[in-house]
């Protein structure tokens, strides 16, 4: 699919749940600077995909690649490129964003930078709750906390499940910002929206997962 | 590697400071289920100073099993459970940084509050000091296998009440050796071959159940 060697592939992947196969025979390849779109309707296989993607699940055959090598014999070489943000977002409700954002980076082995950290959660809008505990942040927000914790982590491979849910328009705009930025940067995204994003000048892959055809989106 | 586990040991001791309440219930039952027996068998010193380090012991592990259910339950729910399996670093040294958290906040008072509820037992002070020590081996046994009923019975429903079914036959050693060595200082035979067993089982613990629950805990998310 793509011109160059592709860093992420997915070979002859299968995917089932319980008894039920979602999908199988499934190739594809994302290469630097790709977007990756996963479209298909509710209950087709998206999340499931994407977490066999990050390695969460085990495909019922098949394998994903890494930079050639198959994502379970180098594990954490993958896992240190990689960021997934799932439905869940991964934010402690006690904490503060600012302490999130160093439990999550210390979580991945990393040394916290506050003044970055801080940096990004003002890019997203956070600036006035950078000292409430996330319980009283609006759901919106938290979102928003829980992608400064992927922006902080400088990942390679963003693997974003539905990263639009709950954002409001200029958030949506900065997203889009974001991601364009991070595709111009060498870097891989692979999201499943419903949404419409705009993403001019960026390279989009559309992998329909399931059987059930949806509408062309923008 | 280090930083890792430091990392979330400290994001856990944080967590429980800013729930006390959840951290001080587990003590209160403690507290409450070794009271209780007294009142219920009678204040015959004799009979409490007998039944005592037995009582005390299974009130550790009940207490133990009752904050055990969210050692990962919390994190799963918020999603952060992803995250942390997903970290470049090992899941054992998750798992074990975990238990060990959950030993520093649940076992440790558990140690505290034990001398004051033996006296009440009206257990001479070797013997309660022995009730420290078998405590001190036996409480990370609790919170390590605790580790592996935890990550099995993630994300099921009715999973708590499962987790104890599960985990309680596996305390058993645990309690037998714990208990035995207070009743062996008690009947003058030494304590020395129970806390003996009990070391033995907790190295046991350390070096399996981590990885056990690292396993068991992969396939909860899957």
């Amino acid at each position: 699919m793509t011109s160059e060697t592709p860093q992420l592939s997915v070979h002859n992947l299968a995917c089932a749940r319980g008894e039920r196969l979602l999908f199988k025979g499934m190739n594809f390849g994302v290469g630097a600077g790709e977007l990756l779109l996963v479209q298909g309707g509710n209950g087709q296989g998206k999340t499931s995909l994407l977490r066999l993607l990050t390695g969460l699940a085990r495909p019922e055959e098949g394998e994903i690649r890494w930079r050639g090598e198959n994502i379970r014999k180098n594990r954490e070489e993958f896992h240190a490129e990689m960021i997934y943000l799932g439905h869940a977002n991964g934010v402690k409700d006690d904490l503060n964003p600012v302490e999130n954002l160093r439990f999550a980076e210390g979580l991945q082995g990393r040394a916290f930078e506050q003044e970055r950290a801080v940096g990004i959660l003002k890019q997203l809008g956070l600036s006035l709750c950078l000292d409430l505990p996330c319980r009283v942040l609006s759901f919106g927000q938290r979102r928003r906390v829980a992608l400064s914790a992927m922006l902080l982590a400088d990942a390679k491979l963003w693997i974003l499940d539905e990263p639009l849910t709950g954002l409001d328009v200029h958030a949506v705009a900065l997203m889009e910002g974001l991601i364009r930025d991070h595709l111009a940067a060498g870097g891989l995204v692979v999201a499943t929206t419903h949404q419409a994003l705009n993403l001019e000048g960026v390279k989009v892959q559309r992998l329909l997962v399931g059987n059930v055809a949806i509408p062309e989106m923008a | 590697m280090g930083r890792f586990l430091l990392a979330v040991l400290r994001r856990d001791l944080t967590l429980a400071a800013r729930r006390r309440g959840d951290w001080l219930i587990a003590q209160f039952f403690f507290v409450m289920t070794a009271s209780l027996f007294p009142l219920g068998v009678g204040p015959e010193p004799e009979m409490l100073a007998r039944i005592g380090p037995g009582v005390l012991w299974v009130a550790a592990t009940l207490a133990s099993l009752l904050s055990l259910s969210r050692l990962f339950a919390d994190d799963h729910h918020d999603g952060s459970l992803e995250h942390m399996v997903l970290s470049p670093e090992p899941t054992v040294l998750l798992v074990l940084g975990k238990s060990l958290a959950h030993w520093l906040i649940y076992g440790i008072p558990l140690l505290l509050i034990a001398p004051v509820l033996g006296i009440q037992f009206n257990l001479p002070w070797d013997a309660i000091l022995t009730l420290e020590i078998s405590l001190l081996l036996g409480t990370p046994i609790l919170s390590l296998l605790g580790a592996v009923g935890a990550a099995l019975t993630l994300g099921l429903r009715g999973g708590g009440v499962l987790l104890t079914l599960l985990i309680l036959p596996l305390y058993v050693p645990a309690l037998i050796f714990g208990a035995g060595a207070v009743d062996g200082v008690m009947a003058g035979t030494g304590a020395q071959a129970h806390l003996s067993l009990l070391g033995a089982f907790m190295v046991l613990s350390l070096m399996i159940a981590p990885w056990i629950a690292a396993a068991a805990l992969r396939v909860s998310l899957e």
